[in-house]
């Protein structure tokens, strides 16, 4: 079939496929995880023998796919937003050592926070990596943007961002293919100058990679992605991305006769940008996300000429829509109606039978005796407990900061500094910390809420699956300070015993709650039936 | 010809059934298709919609715009109510009656039904987990309310039966034959 309904991470996935890599590496995080997922599920994908498990954590993911790229395969990472803070260290790193076998590194934003903890843009990211960023406005794009992808990575020997945000991820139409690529075969790089980051060696790269903007510029300048669409009146629009979608609804709806610039190459086609700001004489700047080229074209003393999210003709904040651009380009609303009164919001809750509420039912009742009630969380299913009927959380910040703010908190003072993290995320970013913990002896109680998969983004597998007793022994933790319990309601007196004991105790003890994701063993007997 | 049909429900009860089967219709017929849907932390027994658009021409926007919607198609009543900003002046509404209870503070039932028919011209309450328990195969309360939707999409009948056969296929006659009943109504 040459032509599918795909969402837009479907897209991407099938694009890589089709562009030959070798390889996925990806930790699950919304809005990416199906572009990993549907490469799991793909037949052209086992045909080719793709490498496509998940992997720990977006750094471990990351540095994979920089050495299946240093081997001379193409490989692909992908990513939520906040995971490429995670993988930083080795993304702005392998801008300076370049690549071998191309390289798309897939981050997807999500603005309005849907489904994450902030709503930073990648775009920043791609500007501070000094690398060259795709940004496709439709599906059909997102396929051709990420075949060029691969391509032009091997052209100019540097990893391409492709930004996605939610819209575009999670949002479904009907995308042709073009004919495979055969895969790169085992080619290394030799090339030690270029992969030492020795200071001299890392001087030499770095002077490279500057060297090389002019040319990303004038690919910009060049690209396919770029483009204007004449009108005839003194105002128009710069639109990147996805927004370009909303300025062409409200353009073909309303008759508007206006220019509209559509950008999804970066960085800035400058000269494109400057002659197109030279003859309007009101431009409208709407970007999916942060207003960073907003901020940038106003300048120190400002672009009278310009709007967009800094003076408020577009919100701050949040995902666009068509009815913020109909509004910001003076469109007449008709009248909307309100909706009722009556309607309440519906919250999303822990799963019937989850097994994240027995045990926050037991974790309540040990610690009601204490005079202080800190709980300090991680991301996954279980920062529902931050809400009705249990409020048994104190904070959620980032992939692994339970453990690491007990452990500062209890130095502080508090005492029982208690954490609580899944399986998954414990693996992804919580190992650390309990090292940290076990080299200082920090009187923390870590409770593991182990439910065998990565539960929030939909059941993926975990890498810490039947490891975690030997992962927690491993890193220092006294055996007899590993404890074992089943959350489940017959356990409650049980459990609530066990807790409280090591919360007494003025050590590291670790409380391994298992019991399997129901949603995923639902999905099991399903599957076997 | 445009559609935009607002599809709501609770994680969990299955909207993104009823969004393919229409998807699959619309590209039978000919016509182009954009559906935006949720994922993540709100499948988790929160409120989730698809913004699911057809037309004959390029569509760009993937959301609807507000008063734009010429169908609210919801399996749970206060769900449909939520998106009546997006209702054009002369949008449908056609919803389950049952509600689904998972909040302590669910408004009361009645309400919801007065304020759903003062919302728009057409609205019709479907009791589609009845009607599904009646026809024999309780877990096609979806079907029966796409049943009751059709004639609002602009998209054919006939283009259903092959959508309903194309998914359902696989299960085997019986079940495509329990579908399409549940898609008529009887």
């Amino acid at each position: 079939m040459n032509e599918q309904l795909l969402l837009g991470a479907e897209a991407v996935a099938t694009a890589a496929i089709d562009a030959g890599i070798s390889g996925v590496y990806a930790y699950p995080g919304t809005p990416s995880t199906e572009i990993t997922e549907f490469i799991q599920k793909s037949k052209d994908a086992r045909q080719r023998n793709v490498r496509a498990k998940w992997s720990a954590n977006e750094k471990t993911a990351y540095e994979a796919a920089l050495g299946m790229s240093y081997a001379g395969k193409r490989s692909l990472v992908c990513m939520k937003h906040v995971g490429l803070n995670v993988a930083a260290d080795a993304y702005i790193n392998s801008a300076v050592t370049g690549v071998n076998g191309g390289m798309v590194v897939v981050v997807a934003d999500d603005p309005s926070m849907h489904s994450s903890q902030n709503e930073q843009d990648t775009r920043v990211y791609g500007k501070f990596a000094l690398l060259p960023l795709l940004e496709p406005s439709n599906q059909q794009e997102a396929y051709d943007i990420v075949r060029y992808a691969f391509d032009y990575s091997e052209e100019i020997k540097l990893p391409v961002v492709l930004r996605l945000t939610t819209r575009i991820s999670h949002s479904r139409a009907v995308v042709k293919r073009a004919p495979m690529s055969d895969m790169n075969s085992l080619n290394p790089d030799t090339d030690k100058r270029k992969w030492i980051l020795l200071p001299a060696n890392a001087r030499n790269q770095y002077a490279a990679l500057v060297d090389k903007q002019s040319v990303l510029t004038a690919n910009s300048e060049n690209s396919i992605f770029n483009k204007v669409i004449e009108g005839t009146s003194s105002k128009a629009v710069i639109a990147f991305g996805i927004a370009f979608n909303y300025v062409m609804e409200v353009k073909e709806r309303e008759n508007l006769d206006i220019s509209v610039l559509k950008v999804s190459q970066y960085p800035l086609p400058h000269k494109q940008i400057a002659e197109f700001l030279s003859k309007y004489d009101d431009i409208l700047i709407a970007e999916e996300g942060y207003p960073v080229y907003e901020e940038l074209l106003r300048g120190f003393s400002d672009n009278e000429k310009l709007r967009g999210r800094l003076d408020g003709a577009l919100p701050r904040m949040g995902e666009l829509n068509p009815d913020h651009l109909a509004k910001a380009l003076g469109v007449d609303m008709p009248e909307i109606a309100v909706a009722s009164s009556i309607i309440v919001n519906r919250p999303p809750a822990l799963c019937k039978g989850c097994s994240h509420r027995d045990l926050f039912e037991s974790l309540t009742a040990a610690m009601s005796e204490y005079e202080h009630k800190h709980v300090f969380s991680d991301i996954g299913c279980y920062t529902l407990g931050a809400l009705k009927p249990f409020e048994a959380i104190s904070t959620c910040v980032d992939m692994g900061a339970s453990i690491t703010m007990a452990k500062g908190a209890a130095e502080a003072g508090v005492a029982p500094a208690v954490a609580v993290i899944g399986d998954s995320t414990f693996t992804h970013s919580g190992m650390t910390g309990l090292l940290d913990c076990v080299n200082d002896k920090t009187p923390v109680t870590v409770i593991i809420s182990d439910n065998a998969t990565t539960a929030m983004t939909g059941g993926q597998d975990s890498s810490g699956t039947n490891k975690l007793y030997d992962i927690c022994k491993g890193l220092g933790v006294e055996p007899e300070h590993i404890v074992t319990f089943v959350p489940l309601k017959s356990n409650l007196e049980a459990n609530i015993e066990m807790i409280k004991k090591e919360l007494d105790y003025d050590g590291v003890s670790v409380i391994l709650a298992c019991r399997e994701c129901v949603q995923v063993a639902a999905r099991n007997k399903k599957n076997k039936a | 010809m445009t559609r935009n049909v607002i599809i709501a429900g609770v994680g969990g009860q299955g909207i993104l059934t009823i969004a393919s089967i229409i998807d699959m219709a619309a590209m039978h017929a000919g016509l182009k298709v954009k559906q935006a849907e949720v994922h993540g932390m709100s499948q988790r027994g929160g409120e989730v919609q698809s913004h699911l658009r057809i037309s004959d021409k390029e569509i760009y926007s993937d959301l609807i715009p507000l008063g734009q919607a010429d169908l609210i198609l919801a399996v749970e009543p206060m769900e449909a109510l939520r998106y009546v900003p997006y209702l054009s002046e002369n949008g449908a509404i056609v919803t389950c009656s049952e509600p689904f209870v998972n909040i302590p503070n669910y408004p009361d039932t009645q309400d919801i039904y007065s304020e759903l028919k003062k919302a728009a011209k057409d609205v019709i309450l479907v009791d589609a987990s009845a009607i599904a328990r009646q026809l024999g195969n309780p877990k096609s309360y979806n079907i029966v309310m796409l049943g009751a939707a059709a004639k609002y999409t602009g998209i054919d009948n006939a283009d259903y039966e092959w959508s309903i056969k194309e998914l359902f296929g696989k299960k085997g006659q019986e079940i495509v034959d329990l579908n399409i009943k549940a898609f008529y109504n009887k």
